[in-house]
């Protein structure tokens, strides 16, 4: 009836395990009553898990990469402190197999359900407001993506307290994740949240590939589109072409495992390295899949708060493109010391190096365009000039590893550890931080407490180099990855100093949290009344701050890249226009939520082979998409009038603005602002 | 893309465009088929390494017939051209033409996928199954995967049949059956892949 699945499933006897389940529990029971108390489940209900608007779907990817950043960490925490304390004849306070089971959930949270949640989040509140559209192409299909990811996810966190997760580390390189090293459900669990979200992150590269393709303002070329939506394009472009290939790995895998093929086994004629390959035909345009989308975070705010266009734009959107191409040619120098040939690895090393040099094009245009600028250090600001540093310093380290003979000597060891957490971390953690205080007021309203965001941003940035230079010393002093106990003294030190900076960190992530509640409270003061608190240059500033359902009562024509700067320029940004029209827009569906429900089970049920429930589900997924391919009513019309009415109150908030700023003598230009 | 400021001094067309505008889910559709021909060029890349790799078992010379699989073949190409011959129907409106040839491109596939069960049933009948050695995992798993979508594109073709008997060829009835036609006469395609490089190679 249950398959595999038994009381014993729960571990009981392990108090760190059950501490961190009793403290989820107790968490969401929390949650779940202040809904109930506060009567906000039909709102819940409503507005957020039926909603195929953008800006909320993108709220919502949001709102679970920061839960899930909270679970990584903790797992880093409980990684630094294990290695603090485990050297000669301590073995600190974890189990060897839970603590492989630490950085296996680390590796897979931070990258499958903190990065991608995170940039498809930014993506989903920026691009289609960015190139003038009301919605992405397909908003159903991005609140089944949606809800697949957070299906994942959920798998996950339930790992920890029913069965385990896996101890083959994120990569889950085979054979050791083939039945005969791994036969618990740990692995199982892995390929199921990885393979069901990532068919979520491919649905989300089409929706948004046709949105930017097909959907922009007139007047907006590619070589006008904003640097950040050309960013995105270029990740959905490594997205569309690279998760298929995660998708067969891990079926492959799941063939292995399940019906006893041997793809990847080390006996009747498997090939084991046909799964790193594989594994990193993806996982390299993984990397750039998380970083792209970040540098164009940076462009923006940079731009924006130099008060000037971006240094070269051209020569930064080849210099993605370039990027983009070049992050299909470079995956083997993750395993340098497979056994093939030199020649092989040094067609590998010199593309690696190669794909230095765009990205230092990028390094240079970001400094001309602070040059002579008027730079304001705002906290995007300065997440950006920490990433600026902290990158370039990472990027040499990458250099040096892209050397097949330094590789042969640093590989699996920390200096690997302490380059990639640089290039992650700064290229794209601080990218996402940058976006979530840039986009902010626009999703949400009002601005975020600037103070509180510099303390946040010094304790990670300092907190950073404390944690992460230890662990390129200690990989010169050959100490590998993952050890969960050690017996050489000389390391002991350096990782008590990592372990402190991690302790910096966790004070900045305590930092972020008083933010947000601070700039809760204060919101009243700190609300965005003319939708451009940055004096922006892209369209979304010329929304209203949230914006409303439709975005834009009249589609925007675009003459420049730096389109609202032009408007603003020209004196037209807060044009009347002379009626209004009816606007169609897409209903909200409970169908993507529910489908993400089944997706759930339908890998819980796998992962204990129970099998009739994987039917079931399988049988409602199919259910459900063919009732909405069926469904031709899926609009509704906003009339003239209302439209209207929802401007109008617009302009008069706009208005009140105006003469706020005129009293204050503020620091929008009055003269870009509407005269009604 | 080829719009220039200059040519734009119009305000924007007032007439909302349709978000899910039918050129859109065909471009979208067209995407999907460019990530579905990486999977399958991945799992070709895979079946290539380890075609050989027999672990004592039976080669593909031993395994396969190919008059046996040119029929399977013959049976997915006629289906692709009667389904032409559907959407050719459906261009000149008349709904009922489109019906028989929706039904005899089923027909066509039915027979195919019941071949390729009945071949699949006979190798793990004989003991030759997927876990028997790396080539033949691969080998299931490569035709598997097209097997199985003929078999979704089957499903899709019976639910295409119901919306037209049931709303006739409106315009949201028809974008999807062009967007089936693309997934049908894509599949056609991959299969003439894997008829030469599985099954012309393997006993070459």
């Amino acid at each position: 009836m249950f398959g595999k699945l038994s009381l014993s499933a729960v571990p009981y006897h392990d108090m760190i395990v059950m501490s961190a389940v009793y403290g989820s529990l107790l968490l969401t029971l929390v949650i779940l009553g202040l809904i109930t108390y506060y009567r906000k489940w039909t709102y819940l209900w409503k507005d957020w898990l039926t909603s195929v608007d953008h800006k909320r779907i993108g709220i919502m990817y949001i709102i679970l990469s920061l839960v899930m950043l909270l679970r990584g960490l903790s797992d880093a925490v409980m990684m630094r402190a294990q290695q603090a304390l485990a050297a000669g004849a301590s073995y600190g306070y974890l189990h060897p197999d839970h603590f492989n089971q630490v950085f296996s959930a680390h590796g897979t949270i931070m990258i499958v359900f903190v990065a991608m949640p995170f940039l498809v989040g930014l993506m989903n509140i920026a691009v289609p407001p960015q190139i003038g559209a009301r919605d992405v192409a397909f908003p159903y299909l991005n609140a089944v993506s949606l809800w697949l990811t957070v299906a994942g996810a959920l798998l996950v966190m339930v790992s920890l307290g029913v069965g385990e997760f896996s101890k083959a580390g994120w990569s889950g390189y085979a054979p050791l994740t083939e039945l005969k090293y791994s036969p618990g459900v740990g692995v199982d669990y892995w390929i199921w949240a990885f393979q069901i979200a990532g068919i979520g992150s491919l649905m989300t590269s089409i929706n948004f590939l046709v949105t930017i393709l097909k959907m922009r303002a007139p007047g907006m070329t590619l070589m006008r589109m904003p640097i950040f939506v050309w960013t995105a394009l270029c990740t959905l472009v490594l997205m569309v072409l690279a998760f298929p290939v995660l998708t067969v790995a891990l079926a492959m895998l799941t063939l292995d495992r399940y019906l006893g093929m041997h793809f990847f086994t080390n006996t009747f004629g498997g090939n084991m390295m046909m799964y790193v390959n594989l594994f990193w035909i993806w996982g390299h345009p993984e990397v750039y899949i998380v970083v792209l989308p970040a540098f164009g975070v940076f462009s923006e705010v940079a731009a924006t708060f130099s008060g000037k266009r971006l240094f070269s734009y051209t020569s930064m959107v080849y210099a993605t493109v370039a990027i983009m191409v070049m992050s299909f040619v470079v995956w083997l120098h993750h395993f340098f010391t497979m056994g093939a040939s030199p020649d092989v690895n040094i067609f590998f090393g010199i593309t690696t190096m190669i794909i230095a040099i765009p990205t230092g094009v990028k390094i240079f245009n970001w400094l001309f365009t602070m040059y002579r600028g008027r730079v304001r250090f705002t906290s995007p600001m300065l997440w950006t000039l920490g990433f600026i540093t902290t990158f370039s310093v990472g990027g040499m380290g990458g250099v040096l590893l892209a050397s097949p003979p330094a590789d042969y000597v640093l590989h699996d060891g920390l200096f690997l550890i302490a380059h990639f957490h640089t290039m992650l971390i700064s290229g794209s953690l601080f990218g996402y931080f940058a976006g979530y205080s840039y986009w902010f007021p626009k999703a949400i309203g009002f601005t975020l407490n600037e103070k509180w965001g510099k303390r946040a941003f010094w304790c990670w940035l300092i907190g950073f180099y404390f944690a992460f230079v230890p662990l390129y010393i200690l990989g010169f002093m050959g100490m590998p990855r993952r050890m969960y106990h050690y017996s050489n003294l000389a390391w002991h030190p350096y990782l008590i100093i990592a372990a402190g900076g991690l302790a910096l960190i966790l004070l900045g992530v305590l930092c972020q949290m008083v933010q947000l509640v601070v700039s809760i409270r204060q919101r009243h003061t700190a609300r965005d009344l003319t939708g451009d608190p940055w004096d922006g240059r892209t369209l979304e500033w010329a929304m209203s701050s949230p914006p409303s359902v439709y975005n834009f009562a009249t589609t925007p024509t675009v003459y420049d890249i730096d389109a609202f700067t032009d408007m603003k320029e020209k004196g037209i940004a807060y044009q009347k226009p002379d009626r209004y029209h009816d606007i169609h827009m897409p209903k909200n569906t409970g169908s993507g939520f529910i489908n993400g429900i089944l997706a759930f089970l339908f890998g819980f049920a796998m992962v204990w082979h129970i099998w009739w429930l994987a039917v079931l589900c399988a049988l409602g997924m199919l259910f459900l998409v063919t009732a909405r391919a069926g469904d031709d009513d899926t609009e509704y019309t906003i009339p003239a009038a209302e439209v209207e009415h929802i401007e109008n109150l617009r302009y008069r908030q706009l208005a009140s603005a105006a003469a706020m700023n005129r009293f204050a003598g503020g620091q929008v230009e009055p003269e870009i602002l509407p005269q009604v | 893309m080829t719009t220039n400021a200059s040519t734009i001094d119009t305000p924007a067309a007032e007439e909302f465009e349709h978000p899910d505008s039918i050129a859109n889910q065909a471009f979208g559709f067209w995407l999907y088929i460019m990530s579905d021909l990486v999977l399958f060029g991945a799992i070709f890349a895979t079946y290539m390494v380890l075609s050989h790799n027999y672990a004592g078992g039976p080669t593909g010379k031993d395994l396969f017939h190919l008059p046996y699989t040119f029929g399977e073949t013959m049976l997915l190409l006629f289906s692709s051209a009667t389904y032409g011959l559907a959407m050719l129907a459906m261009h000149e409106n008349k709904k009922d033409r489109v019906l028989m040839w929706l039904f005899i491109t089923f027909l066509l596939g039915l027979g195919f996928i019941g071949m390729e069960i009945n071949e699949f049933h006979h190798m793990i009948l004989d003991g030759n199954g997927p876990e028997r050695s790396g080539f033949l995992s691969a080998f299931f798993t490569l035709v598997g995967t097209h097997g199985t979508h003929v078999t979704f594109g089957l499903i899709w073709m019976a639910v295409m049949m119901t919306q037209t008997v049931l709303k006739g060829l409106t315009p949201p009835v028809q974008s999807r059956l062009i967007r089936l036609s693309i997934f049908w006469h894509f599949l056609d395609i991959v299969w003439v892949g894997v008829f030469t490089i599985v099954y012309l190679m393997g006993v070459l």
